[in-house]
């Protein structure tokens, strides 16, 4: 191996000549990332069409859809009712200090109750599913992929994306509002007994904030919000997995890769809806009071 | 659309391969091949691995698309069918895969029934029936019918595949590497399949192998294909295309040295690399 001092000095770069290429280098690798991403992209947009196209023309068979709905909703329900349980808990734990500086325990209901039903639920609910159902799709069809299953559906006459995504994709989007709403009712049993029994929060006065503050509108924004997060739990899982490198390293990043996409997308469109949701709630209601 | 050149000839190729070319990124794997499959033809395509005898099969049925060339069947140009009309078209195809491809959440006998309920609307005994006579034909008793394809042998597997490939009568059948892994007897017996698929249905094969007895015993015609990085640019990439019992006495020696099975310059670049 040559060090340093092996190379003749009319071979070393010129000071400037090296800065430059060092430059050009970088903006390079720049270049090249961006245009992955925008390939990526482009390929996640054409993916969703031609699954689009394929769940307005013709719905894919019971055969497909019950297993999908099974693991998707059944399988989900208890890991979701626990993590929304234990949230509410928490939330009662670290505001309660706060409020009771001021005085304002009984407001507890309507803050923790409030972010549950809009934020938390939904977002909690999404990133379980993101974590149990999409890094698990993602597995599933990667595996499908290498061994050449998907392959074969093909060359059977059946469309995979018919067959396998539509059924996923219907079940996310079908079933995630309910996981919301009950990651929504557990975190608010759990913030509720927690406050009330454990903490020695007035109920009356606890539930009765929680009426006046929580609206309808807060609950329809958050099951909103929860069908674009089970839309793009699917297609970004089934994406990944079929677009699998070979190996058992590809499937195990095509998992990886899933869920952390997955995670970046239900913050992403929570913000972007949060902000159109504002909106709608301001034009709706214009008397109400603003932020900015 | 139909095939004005092969119309004119009289007989129209079930297949007919014009100029097929197919680029992965940088790796150009099949480069300029012409062929043309006749109906009834059984033909194997051999050549050493990483030529692109899978990437043809592939283009063959639609799964891979040309980056140059046109693929057509029965006078259909693929390149000119929508999704839907390709998925159709894909009914007159069955496919052997290397590993078989079976579909691990599903028994054997929901693997060999899923071509017939995806695609026929038929009573459920007469699907149980016709599976159990598929499997028959390819020697599987009765019992395997409600196991998973992870509790079966390798060949067993194949046979499986086959018989599931076969479900819909397909007019061209396409084989990967139907006896890669397998012991010599179950070899055998996949090319006793193969043969007696043939006698029992019209069928035009296309064995993709690098078994030499596989493509003596069964084919009508072998199609031998080089890597196309070790070809010169003005070279076809179809090295042999004629009948078995000629391959031996080919002019050219790397037709020879494969069908012999003789390393020569690949031994000389092994040591070139090693040291």
């Amino acid at each position: 191996m040559s060090t340093p001092s092996d190379i003749p000095i009319s071979d070393l770069p010129h000071e400037n000549q090296g800065w430059i290429d060092s430059l050009t280098d970088r903006v390079a690798d720049l270049g090249g990332v961006v245009l992955d991403a925008l390939a990526e992209v482009g390929s996640m947009s054409l993916f969703a069409w031609r699954m689009f196209t394929w769940l307005f023309s013709r719905l894919p068979p019971r055969g497909t859809l019950t297993p999908s709905f099974y693991q998707i909703g059944v399988l989900s329900l208890p890991v979701v009712a626990l993590t929304g349980t234990f949230i509410g808990m928490v939330l009662a734990v670290q505001s309660f200090a706060q409020f009771r500086m001021l005085g304002m325990e009984t407001r507890m209901g309507a803050v923790i109750n409030m972010s549950l039903v809009r934020e938390l639920g939904p977002v909690l609910a999404a990133t379980m599913l993101a974590g149990r159902v999409g890094s698990s799709m993602a597995a599933e069809l990667g595996t499908m992929r290498v061994t050449e299953q998907i392959d074969a559906l093909s060359s059977m006459g059946a469309n995979p994306i018919h067959y396998l995504v539509v059924p996923r994709f219907l079940g996310c989007l079908l079933l995630i509002p309910a996981l919301t709403i009950m990651a929504d009712f557990m975190g608010m049993v759990g913030a509720g007994l927690f406050s009330i029994h454990l903490l020695g929060v007035d109920s009356h006065h606890y539930m009765e904030n929680t009426r006046q503050f929580v609206s309808h509108f807060d609950l329809f924004v958050g099951v909103f919000k929860s069908l674009f997060f089970g839309g793009a739990i699917a297609l970004i899982g089934c994406h990944r997995g079929f677009h699998c490198n070979p190996g058992a390293e590809g499937v195990g990043r095509a998992a990886t890769s899933a869920f952390v996409l997955s995670f970046v997308a239900i913050l992403f469109l929570d913000l972007m809806l949060g902000i159109v949701l504002d909106a709608v709630y301001y034009s709706i209601w214009p008397e109400a009071p603003k932020l900015f | 659309m139909v095939h004005a050149s092969s119309t004119a000839a009289g007989r129209r190729p079930l297949v007919s391969i014009e100029r097929l070319g197919v680029t992965f990124g940088r790796n150009c794997v099949l480069r300029d091949v012409r062929l043309r499959i006749q109906r009834g033809e059984t033909v194997a395509v051999i050549g050493e691995s990483g030529c692109g005898k899978t990437v043809l099969l592939k283009t063959i049925i639609g799964l891979l698309n040309p980056t140059s060339g046109s693929v057509w069947f029965d006078g259909q140009d693929l390149a000119s069918l929508n999704e839907r009309e390709l998925t159709q078209q894909r009914i007159r195809y069955g496919f052997l895969f290397q590993q078989a491809a079976l579909f691990d959440s599903m028994t054997v006998a929901q693997n060999v029934a899923f071509p017939l309920r995806q695609h026929r609307t038929l009573p459920e005994a007469e699907i149980q029936q016709t599976v159990v006579a598929r499997l028959a034909e390819v020697g599987l008793p009765d019992n395997v019918l409600g196991k998973r394809p992870a509790e079966l042998s390798g060949g067993m597997r194949k046979r499986v595949g086959l018989a599931r490939a076969l479900v819909l009568e397909p007019e061209l059948m396409l084989y990967d590497e139907p006896t890669t892994g397998l012991d010599p007897i179950m070899s055998d017996v996949i090319n006793e399949l193969i043969l007696s698929t043939r006698k029992k249905h019209p069928v035009t094969s296309v064995i993709v192998t690098h078994d030499m007895r596989t493509a003596h015993k069964v084919a009508d015609r072998v199609v031998m294909l080089y890597p196309s990085a070790r070809l010169k640019p003005d070279e076809p990439q179809v090295l042999f295309d004629g009948p078995p019992e000629t391959i031996e006495k080919a002019d050219d020696p790397r037709v020879t040295q494969f069908v012999r099975g003789e390393a020569r310059e690949r031994l000389m670049e092994l040591h070139q690399q090693n040291g």
